[in-house]
């Protein structure tokens, strides 16, 4: 009956919440535009279909590129790799976040300080240069292993982000309580003290997952991203390496853009959201 | 205080150690030899290309055993010898970057630290005020998420392309050579504002949203009811509110910079600004690994100076671990 109760509130504030409502609305409009997509375009991303460098019409809705390539097809797969992405490394940041997080707050002491050095390591640097290495290695590449990439290398604000969080649990009463009766680290951490971060935990995946998002674009922008996919920073990339800055070609960059944007944008503000929902300070009165 | 820093400092040296070996890795652990691209290049005669390797394998100092690669890498680091730029072969790297690093300083630095105040100055002034929360705030989430290509792109044609009021390539008109007249500052400011402005806004919606975030944590805070049933002015209680939502932001800054600098990477490529991304992406092209090596050591480098600058000033700012709380207690 309790936990029913506090559900139903929890559930109250979040259909009042306007930026819960409003980040949602444009995170599952472009949901169903990943999904629905590939039935609204015949064309596949990388064929040469129609006429070079056309603007927006209604057989190419998007315009096509340089090539004849149809750019709304690309940016359909674009999104597909998008949500992977930052399913994918958002996902492996965040547990990697919370596995570090959870026993550098927990064990304290030397572990503590020994994560805290790596954190501290991986944090400073430059994921670019690492991967420049990995990238000479892979000959063709994935949106898959970009993402394990992006995941391994995403995780450091999340570990130092979790572990203060988890070091001001770990003195509390019921914690000591749990350690009293015999209880394992292991089991007190995922009984005790991590469903008291779960909404905490919530948020830094929505984050991690925008993160990713963001860093694939930039890697892709670069080059340094997908060979055998289409993805929204790709898109970008040819852009403007084929002159459609200067030859005016908007069509070609402000779509994937765009989308980054209000996908990620999106998300921020339905954490923003989240974090008023799950914390009655916050709730505007 | 003292415990606080030589753990720091010990972390930098071995952040900085592990750096430099990443980076000593990458000419030697790249598919496609160094002197085979100058040779592929050249194109002579098989007795001459013959000399012309072994002349280059020595001049890249690869006729060694590793290990004695690895500390003669580390002996020629102290002396600023990062080898010979392959792409404009056989200018030092030491030199193509030292020509480049004052465009970035120029151009980061002030984004940096503008963005960082401007955006939480006008986080905390809009926090709590329902008009601005729901009208520009807004508008911090959306400069925040976006990417800093795109920016960079989208001002360039709008501003560059269509409406043709801003220069969208190179640090300073290509007619002109670097020198301190009046025409040269303000061709290279020109061709400075717009990858600026890109940085700047994007860094600004962050700390705006970050700032207006933390203050209203704040403001919920034990001490500010505190202070607001003693009655004091809204201004005092907003302004210990800032004092304290500042110090997560200075920590902010010290995680944000990885991210900064490769937005600055991305946004040199799209303008052609001759810093070291603009570099990073022609030595990427050119299979310049020498280059590369040099670029990512002097990111590695600037990025290290920035943080140990983060943590001073975080010392200086937090009365607490100024005391001696060791470590973070955050």
């Amino acid at each position: 009956m309790i936990t029913f109760l506090k559900k139903n509130e929890i559930l109250y504030f979040a259909i009042r919440n306007n930026k819960l409502k409003i980040g949602l609305s444009v995170l599952i409009f472009f949901i169903l535009l990943t999904l629905v997509g590939p039935l609204l375009t015949d064309y596949s991303p990388m064929e040469y279909i129609g006429p070079p460098s056309a603007p927006p019409s209604s057989e190419y809705w998007f315009g096509t590129t340089t090539f004849g390539q149809d750019v709304f097809s690309q940016f359909i797969h674009g999104l597909k790799a998008s949500f992977l992405v930052g399913i994918i490394g958002g996902g492996i940041g965040t547990l990697l976040g919370v596995l570090v997080g959870f026993v550098a707050g927990y064990r304290g002491g030397m572990i503590d300080e020994i994560l805290n050095m790596v954190t501290n390591i991986v944090l400073v640097i430059p994921t670019l240069a690492v991967l420049l290495i990995i990238v000479a290695y892979l000959e063709v590449r994935g949106i898959f292993a970009e993402s394990v990439f992006i995941g391994l290398t995403s995780w450091p604000w999340a570990a130092r982000a979790i572990r203060a969080q988890t070091f001001s649990l770990r003195s509390r009463d019921f914690v000591d309580l749990a350690r009293l009766t015999g209880m394992k680290p292991l089991k007190i951490i995922f009984s005790e003290i991590a469903p008291n971060m779960m909404s905490y935990l919530l948020l830094v995946f929505i984050l991690q997952f925008g993160g990713a998002i963001l860093v694939a674009a930039t890697l892709d922008f670069i080059g340094l991203g997908p060979t055998n996919a289409m993805s929204l920073g790709l898109m970008m990339n040819n852009a403007v390496l084929w002159g459609a800055l200067l030859l005016g070609f908007w069509w070609w960059f402000i779509p994937p853009g765009i989308a980054i944007t209000a996908i990620v944008g999106s998300l921020y503000i339905t954490n923003v959201g989240l974090d008023e929902v799950f914390n009655p300070k916050l709730r505007e009165m | 205080m003292k415990r606080y820093f030589s753990r720091k400092i010990l972390v930098y040296i071995l952040t900085f150690l592990l750096a430099v070996t990443i980076d000593w890795m990458i000419p030697r652990f790249m598919p496609g030899d160094p002197v085979d691209v100058l040779m592929a290049r050249a194109g002579s005669f098989a007795e001459a290309s013959e000399l012309m390797h072994d002349y280059y394998t020595g001049v890249f100092g690869l006729d060694v055993p590793v290990w004695q690669q690895y500390l003669n890498f580390w002996k020629a680091l102290f002396q600023g010898d990062l080898g010979i730029s392959v792409y404009v072969f056989p200018r030092p790297v030491t030199q193509v970057i030292l020509d480049a690093v004052p465009f970035d300083i120029l151009l980061l630095v002030p984004s940096i630290l503008l963005s960082w105040f401007a955006g939480n100055h006008f986080g905390a002034f809009a926090a709590r005020s329902k008009r601005l929360d729901n009208t520009i705030l807004p508008l911090g989430y959306i400069l925040t998420a976006t990417p800093y290509m795109w920016l960079a792109m989208v001002l360039a044609w709008a501003l560059g392309i269509v409406f043709n009021i801003f220069p969208i390539s190179g640090g300073y008109s290509y007619a002109m050579t670097p020198s301190l007249s009046w025409a040269f500052i303000w061709s290279f400011l020109q061709h400075w504002f717009l990858p600026f402005i890109s940085l700047f806004l994007v860094g600004f919606g962050g700390w705006a949203i970050g700032m207006r975030n933390m203050i209203i944590y704040e403001l919920e805070a034990d001490y500010s009811h505190y202070l607001e049933a003693l009655g004091a002015p809204r201004k005092l209680v907003r302004k210990y509110a800032f004092n304290n939502a500042i110090l997560p932001q200075i920590t902010g800054l010290a995680l944000q910079l990885g991210v900064i600098v490769a937005g600055a990477v991305v946004t040199e490529v799209v303008f052609s600004y001759p810093g070291i991304g603009y570099l990073i992406l022609q030595a990427v092209n050119t299979r310049d690994y020498f280059l590369l090596q040099g670029c990512f050591l002097f990111i590695i480098l600037g990025v290290l100076i920035a943080n140990f600058a983060i943590d001073v000033a975080y010392v200086l700012v937090d009365p607490r671990t100024r005391i001696g709380m060791q470590g973070e207690t955050t």
